[in-house]
């Protein structure tokens, strides 16, 4: 009893996690069956899921390798035709053909993520954002041009492997092993890369290693999520795969504050029920979407938001005599 | 031959058209050292206002011009004093992000009120082609080569002689130090972004004069491909934007010729990232050394 | 054998030879001081040897072993570590971590062992957080190891600097003007933490320094730079007094 109790203090975290984990998984499939969620609410768990998948994998890259990739709807795209047509073209049991589908496009993904990656070792900044971007474009125009994955009419005939329990497991160790990577002395090189790149190589931070692993693991990650939308959806279309789409992985991820995994997947639960929601607001979402990046990045940085910021914060929360002078 | 010449001249019209907007790109670059995303969308709100002033009001083609100049002017000036000025110290990230969320800020007003249906715009260029040894010269291509001629001209003496161009060219070396030397910063890239805006709104209306159709997202592409220009030719380099510009349109009209129209994007976004690995600085751009 | 020997290096840029034919020895457990005037090319003598410029001519080497042409990162974990004169902190991490990142090559656990949180990556954590809590310890820092750098004062910005340097476990410390900004009593408290350093980690330093007194009060040995040449070379006492040096920093 003893060691128990000093185990749950040395791991209150994760153990906090897991209770919470499971206490939502067996929520969410209680009110799947009871039909309380109905069948719109219930259409939107799996959407969630992929959504934070997305998210939480980008925010590795933006939040703390502190690299901006436009191209994450190009890593989820190969994904998900690979575990698609691994699926169309492969008859096994389920429980073994939709897992391994799953592996195959991540780690199809994770290759793409290694040749992207590979440039991001020279580049930085603009120049990298833009090369990602143009991978994510051309991408698009192949798979457009080739014939096995369907061209421009889509990649059809999918079946609809994709149900509540294995997005919520997918998307569950997507947060495990991203916010363990985070915690670790690896996810401190990667930040320590996004700090001061100069500083941290003369500490001895193999910079090329850490930016080609955060650009393998998103890569996996949105692979992974690319095959449970193909499954989702029973089709699969290029153009769904646009810059338009890298561009609302990132507005979920600039919303939940960048570096916050909390915060990504609290954005990606909002911005995947709020379009459904507010109908009638359909037209003006991309418009709301970019006021919000742009407040978003205001209020972060210009000195005289800040200001006002730190003077509500200190309304709300009197100082608590924690800092040291 | 005959296909090959006109290609040709295809390709050095919406070069020319690329190469004025990459202007904009590589010297806001060049003095603000950021990346304007939006700037392909002032090509659009350009494009919106000739629709309006000529298309519908039937103004003169000068005053059309003239408007178009303007609207795209303010609108160039205000973003930067919105959007990027709060921003000037923050990192490279952030005004990214700002640059990308204004971009999407003014598809996504032209889509609430145009809509999203692509709409006819008359060319303003009234001018009659010629045909020499079966080659059509259009009267289109005439016009565009001519413009863009004489701004590259205008432009390099602009910068080179007057006053307020050499203060860019201090400004893009050095702020601190222009600053210092007397020179109002604030004013030099209010300016750029001015100037910027100007020759993407005279982009527009070239590229209108040839495609003829506006949408929300008419800037997008083209602003992208500029920016890739821009890169090609050398960030923060004029003449590289011009080189890179007519490069491209080029390159880009003899892939969708003679490979494959759908894989002609696909190619322009190879080169850029073949000349970011190869050649970092692109074709006349200069190396700096990173102070430690 | 000198633990540092520096043979001839130099650098043009551009035509301009910031630091021309530098040659130096340093033995070990030495306090070194490298002084000049500003732009006499101390800084980039330090970027030499860490790596960030490849140097046009000349070698140096540590411990015998050859490094000039090396990256930073492989520079760094041969051996030499260094501070930024303009403080490069990783300023949004905490002041625990900045300091964790330094005994980052210290540690073994896999990219593996970090995601599965393998029995080895907790043994391994636990050890670096001990030791980066000691290194905090020595430079008065620990009640300040959950707080973000950047809201370290200047002074104790600086103190980090050189405690992150040290968790590399260098064998040379390069310190570029630690005392930068620095208040009288706060560099006399400077000058302590670096001879407590040199002495209780057994280690070679190498600083650029303006403050006198500090170069005065505990450098055995300097180097005076001017121009990017070698103007005086020797005992502190001896080279602060001479004619020559004395020119430079005051003018004819």
């Amino acid at each position: 009893m003893e060691k128990f109790k000093s185990f749950l203090i040395r791991k209150k975290k994760p153990v906090i996690f897991s209770v919470l984990g499971i206490a939502v998984f067996i929520i969410c499939n209680a009110l799947i069956s009871s039909g309380t969620l109905g069948r719109q609410g219930a259409g939107l768990l799996v959407p969630i899921c992929i959504n934070i998948m997305l998210a939480v994998s980008l925010n590795l890259i933006v939040g703390f390798l502190g690299e901006l990739s436009l191209g994450h709807a190009g890593f989820m795209s190969v994904g998900a035709y690979a575990g698609c047509l691994f699926t169309i073209h492969f008859d096994l049991p389920v429980y073994i053909e939709f897992p391994l589908a799953l592996i195959i496009g991540g780690l199809v993904a994770a290759i793409f993520g290694v040749i992207i990656g590979l440039p991001a070792l020279r580049l930085n900044g603009d120049y990298l954002a833009i090369v990602t971007l143009a991978f994510g474009e051309i991408i698009r125009s192949i798979i457009n041009s080739l014939e096995f994955t369907g061209g421009a009419g889509g990649l059809k005939g999918i079946n609809k492997f994709s149900n509540f329990s294995v997005a919520y497991i997918a998307a569950m160790l997507t947060i495990i092993v991203i916010v363990n990577l985070v915690h670790s002395r690896h996810g401190r090189a990667i930040t320590a890369i996004r700090d001061n790149i100069i500083s941290a190589e003369a500490m001895g931070i193999n910079v090329v290693f850490y930016k080609l692993i955060s650009f393998v693991m998103a890569a996996f990650f949105a692979g992974a999520a690319g095959v449970l939308y193909g499954h989702h959806l029973a089709i699969l279309k290029p153009g769904t795969f646009d810059f338009n789409k890298s561009i609302e992985i990132l507005v979920i991820v600039v919303l939940g504050g960048m570096g916050n995994i909390t915060g990504s997947i609290i954005a990606a639960i909002i911005i995947t029920i709020l379009p459904e929601v507010l109908r009638d607001l359909s037209d003006y979402r991309m418009l709301i979407y970019s006021i919000a990046l742009i407040v978003m990045m205001l209020s972060s940085s210009s000195p005289k938001l800040a200001e006002l910021r730190s003077k509500i914060k200190g309304r709300l929360r009197p100082s608590t005599g924690k800092e040291v002078a | 031959m005959q296909q090959f010449c006109e290609q040709l001249l295809n390709g050095l019209n919406l070069g020319s058209v690329y190469a004025l907007i990459a202007l904009g790109y590589t010297m806001v670059y060049g003095i603000a050292k950021m990346l304007n995303f939006a700037h392909g969308d002032i090509i659009m709100v350009g494009a919106y206002t000739l629709l309006l002033s000529s298309t519908r009001f039937g103004l003169p083609w000068y005053l059309a011009v003239l408007l178009c100049a303007v609207v795209c002017c303010v609108l160039g000036v205000s973003i930067e004093k919105i959007a990027y000025k709060p921003l000037r110290n923050a990192s490279p990230l952030t005004v990214l992000i700002t640059a990308i969320g204004v971009s999407y800020f003014l598809q996504s007003s032209a889509l609430l009120i145009f809509g999203s249906n692509k709409q006819k715009v008359d060319s303003l260029i009234k001018i009659k082609g010629f045909t020499v040894n079966g080659i059509n010269v259009s009267g289109e291509s005439i016009v565009t080569l001519s413009v863009t001629i004489v701004i590259m001209i205008l432009l390099t003496l602009f910068i080179k002689k007057t006053k307020m161009g050499k203060a860019m060219l201090a400004v893009s070396e050095d702020k601190g130090a222009a600053q210092l030397m007397g020179v109002n910063v604030n004013a030099t890239i209010s300016l750029t972004f001015a100037i910027g805006s100007a020759l993407a709104a005279v982009a527009g209306i070239l590229y209108m004069s040839s495609y003829g159709f506006v949408g929300p997202y008419t800037g997008s592409l083209p602003g992208i491909k500029a920016f890739v220009a821009a890169v090609l030719g050398g960030i923060g380099s004029i003449p590289g934007a011009m080189l890179g510009g007519i490069l491209l349109g080029i390159i880009e009209s003899m892939a969708k010729t003679y490979i494959s129209t759908d894989l002609a994007d696909a190619i322009v976004f190879g080169i850029l990232i073949v000349v970011l690995l190869f050649r970092p600085t692109g074709l006349l751009g200069k190396k700096r050394i990173e102070k430690v | 054998m000198s633990l540092l020997q520096v043979k001839n290096l130099g650098i043009n840029f551009g035509g301009l030879k910031a630091v021309d034919d530098f040659s130096v020895n340093i033995e070990k457990g030495t306090l070194y001081g490298l002084i000049g005037p500003n732009g006499a090319g101390k800084t980039t003598v330090f970027n030499l040897l860490t790596g960030v410029y490849k140097p046009s001519t000349g070698t140096f080497r540590l411990d015998g072993e050859l490094l000039n042409g090396k990256k930073p990162m492989e520079i760094n974990r041969m051996g030499i570590a260094r501070t930024f004169q303009n403080i490069r902190l990783f300023s949004n991490m905490s002041v625990i971590d900045n300091v964790k990142v330094g005994l980052h090559n210290h540690q073994t656990y896999s990219v593996f062992d970090g995601v599965f949180r393998t029995p080895k990556y907790y043994r391994e954590e636990k050890s670096m957080n001990d030791e980066a809590v000691e290194l905090l310890k020595v430079f008065d820092l620990e009640n300040e190891k959950n707080n973000l750098a950047f809201n370290l004062p200047y002074g104790k910005q600086r103190k980090l600097e050189i405690a992150r340097a040290l968790a590399t476990k260098p064998k040379l410390l390069l310190l570029d003007e630690p005392a930068a900004g620095m208040n009288p009593n706060e560099t006399e408290e400077l000058m302590s933490t670096i001879r407590f350093v040199r002495d209780n980690f057994d280690m070679t330093i190498l600083l650029i320094e303006h403050d006198m007194r500090l170069v005065g009060g505990i450098c055995e040995e300097v180097t005076v730079l001017n121009f990017g040449t070698e103007l005086a070379k020797g005992k502190t006492s001896e080279v602060l007094n001479d004619p020559r040096v004395i020119t430079a920093y005051l003018g004819e």
